[in-house]
């Protein structure tokens, strides 16, 4: 469970980011985070991941408050895909990134290779296991980035766009993964049709503020509500042009 | 390609060359690295005039990259930018050092120009011995081998980043030229004017993604160490140091190109 209570927070005084956010996540949830660009999207995943700290108001992560003395205990809980892929994996190759997590958590490098090669096989990528992270295609590291999440365990997953610069087939299979996990998953994106598939349920931020949180269904269907803050339907839901 | 993304192509080669099948390969990371060391020690040890002795110790090299399946050629090439300036700093050897080495009819060869060869082939021997090292064994082994030996875990860490970094580095030049000469095609290299600002853009970005690429390894459970693959001491490995090392230290203290060459020439040793 992931819950923010009355959360502010600025990156220069005066300019707040975020004003007196509060949510809650449920276990199991799938929760899309949509907004304009600067509306603060990423920054409520940074102060979930203690990346970032609340100016004011409390993050909790199931049940324990993010604070730099439980920092080790929320990271393990949740599992962080970047919207850079280049920048999540930065060993040499995909089996050694994803080792890199649990080994730091003090698995034995037998049990990290076993769980490496399940994730592997989950995600259908069993082939790009040797291969060089500069080697790969943008989407086969997108989702190998998800794996070297994933051998973690984590019961909280975040994930920063995506689905963002992959061709229609690489974003089709990010879509069944997600659909696929069966954590706590919390999105940010502008692909609204992604988020559409994948989440039941949107939280909408502008102006540092909760515009609007509920079913995704019925939020991606408001079109004066996106509008309004500078969002459209998702392409699914408009009536077609031509 | 521009020559940021040639050098970072040639940056990942060596990781791929590290990750090559050869019984060089299977040898210890931490037997490799001692012989290198010991080698580099041995070989830098030599006298300025002791051409036959360097050149003896060109054997380890020449070993092994027969063994390794790396290439003299390849390792020539990563010393292009080296060379030069070895050339540049032993140039004026022949000149300063007027002692006569040999006379040739009326021309007399002086000993600066028997200290300048020495001084490429130690060049060569020792960069040649780092290259088989990088070459053969990767960094995170290395860098194993490092901490193996209790070298200090906050410059093990350093090297090992800075080996990271130095990719997100290139990478970003190779960006920015390539924004640059889209934008200035007349232009061969970068404008003297747009150096300042090239260099703080760079800064700002490298910043920007090492910090990302940072968060990433935090929230992997990164708490300042990289965990490094418990390497298993092998016989063959021990074999491998203790051969070469003893080899090192005989062609070190035992003349072993003249003893030879007195042999073939049939004079007393």
């Amino acid at each position: 469970m992931i819950e923010f209570r009355h959360v502010s927070f600025a990156y220069e005084t005066g300019y707040p980011v975020l004003q007196d956010v509060s949510f809650t996540i449920q276990e199991h949830e799938s929760v899309g985070l949509i907004g304009a660009n600067g509306a603060g999207k990423s920054t409520v995943m940074k102060l979930i991941l203690g990346l970032l700290f609340p100016s004011e108001g409390e993050v909790y992560v199931h049940g324990i408050r993010v604070s730099k003395a439980t920092l080790a205990d929320v990271r393990k809980m949740c599992g962080f895909v970047l919207q850079n892929s280049d920048s999540q994996m930065f060993m040499p190759t995909v089996k050694e990134d994803l080792l890199f997590g649990p080994l730091n958590y003090g698995m034995s490098r037998k049990e990290a290779e076993e769980k490496a090669d399940a994730v592997l096989e989950q995600l259908q990528i069993t082939a790009l296991k040797e291969r060089y992270n500069h080697r790969i295609s943008g989407g086969e590291k997108r989702m190998a980035a998800i794996a070297s999440v994933l051998t973690m365990e984590p019961s909280v997953i975040l994930m920063d766009e995506p689905t963002s610069a992959l061709d229609p087939y690489n974003r089709r299979q990010i879509i069944q993964v997600i659909r696929s996990l069966s954590v706590t998953k919390v999105l940010t994106s502008h692909d609204l049709d992604m988020i559409l598939d994948t989440c039941q349920r949107v939280i909408l931020i502008g102006n540092g503020t909760v515009q609007a949180d509920g079913p995704a269904s019925a939020i991606l269907r408001d079109q004066k509500l996106l509008e309004a803050n500078r969002l459209e339907l998702p392409l699914s839901l408009q009536k077609p042009v031509l | 390609m521009n020559k940021a993304e040639y050098t970072l192509r040639e940056f990942y080669e060596m990781d791929e060359l590290a990750d090559r099948r050869s019984p060089v390969h299977r040898f210890s990371a931490l037997s490799k690295l001692a012989v290198t060391v010991v080698y580099l020690f041995v070989v830098v040890s030599f006298d300025r005039y002791d051409l036959t002795g360097v050149l003896a110790m060109a054997l380890y090299p020449y070993l092994l990259f027969a063994m390794s399946g790396l290439t003299f050629g390849m390792c020539i090439h990563k010393m292009r930018y080296i060379l030069p300036l070895l050339i540049f700093a032993g140039i004026f050897n022949p000149f300063l050092d007027r002692n006569v080495w040999f006379v040739i009819g009326s021309v007399s060869v002086s000993k600066g120009w028997l200290s300048l060869a020495v001084l490429i082939v130690k060049a060569v021997c020792t960069v040649s011995a780092v290259f088989l090292l990088i070459g053969t064994t990767k960094i995170d082994a290395i860098c194993g081998a490092l901490r193996r030996i209790h070298v200090p875990s906050m410059l093990v860490t350093l090297i090992l980043l800075t080996y990271r970094y130095m990719s997100v580095l290139t990478e970003e030049v190779a960006v920015m030229t390539d924004a640059y000469h889209l934008r200035a095609p007349r232009q061969k290299g970068i404008d003297v004017s747009a150096w300042g600002s090239f260099l703080g853009q760079l800064i700002l970005r490298s910043m920007d993604r090492a910090r990302e690429l940072y968060a990433s390894m935090l929230l992997r459970g990164y708490t300042g160490e990289f965990p490094a693959e418990k390497q298993k001491g092998d016989s063959r490995s021990l074999i491998h140091a203790l051969v070469w090392c003893s080899v090192f230290l005989l062609l070190r203290f035992v003349p072993v190109i003249r003893i030879i060459g007195t042999l073939v020439t049939g004079g007393k040793v």
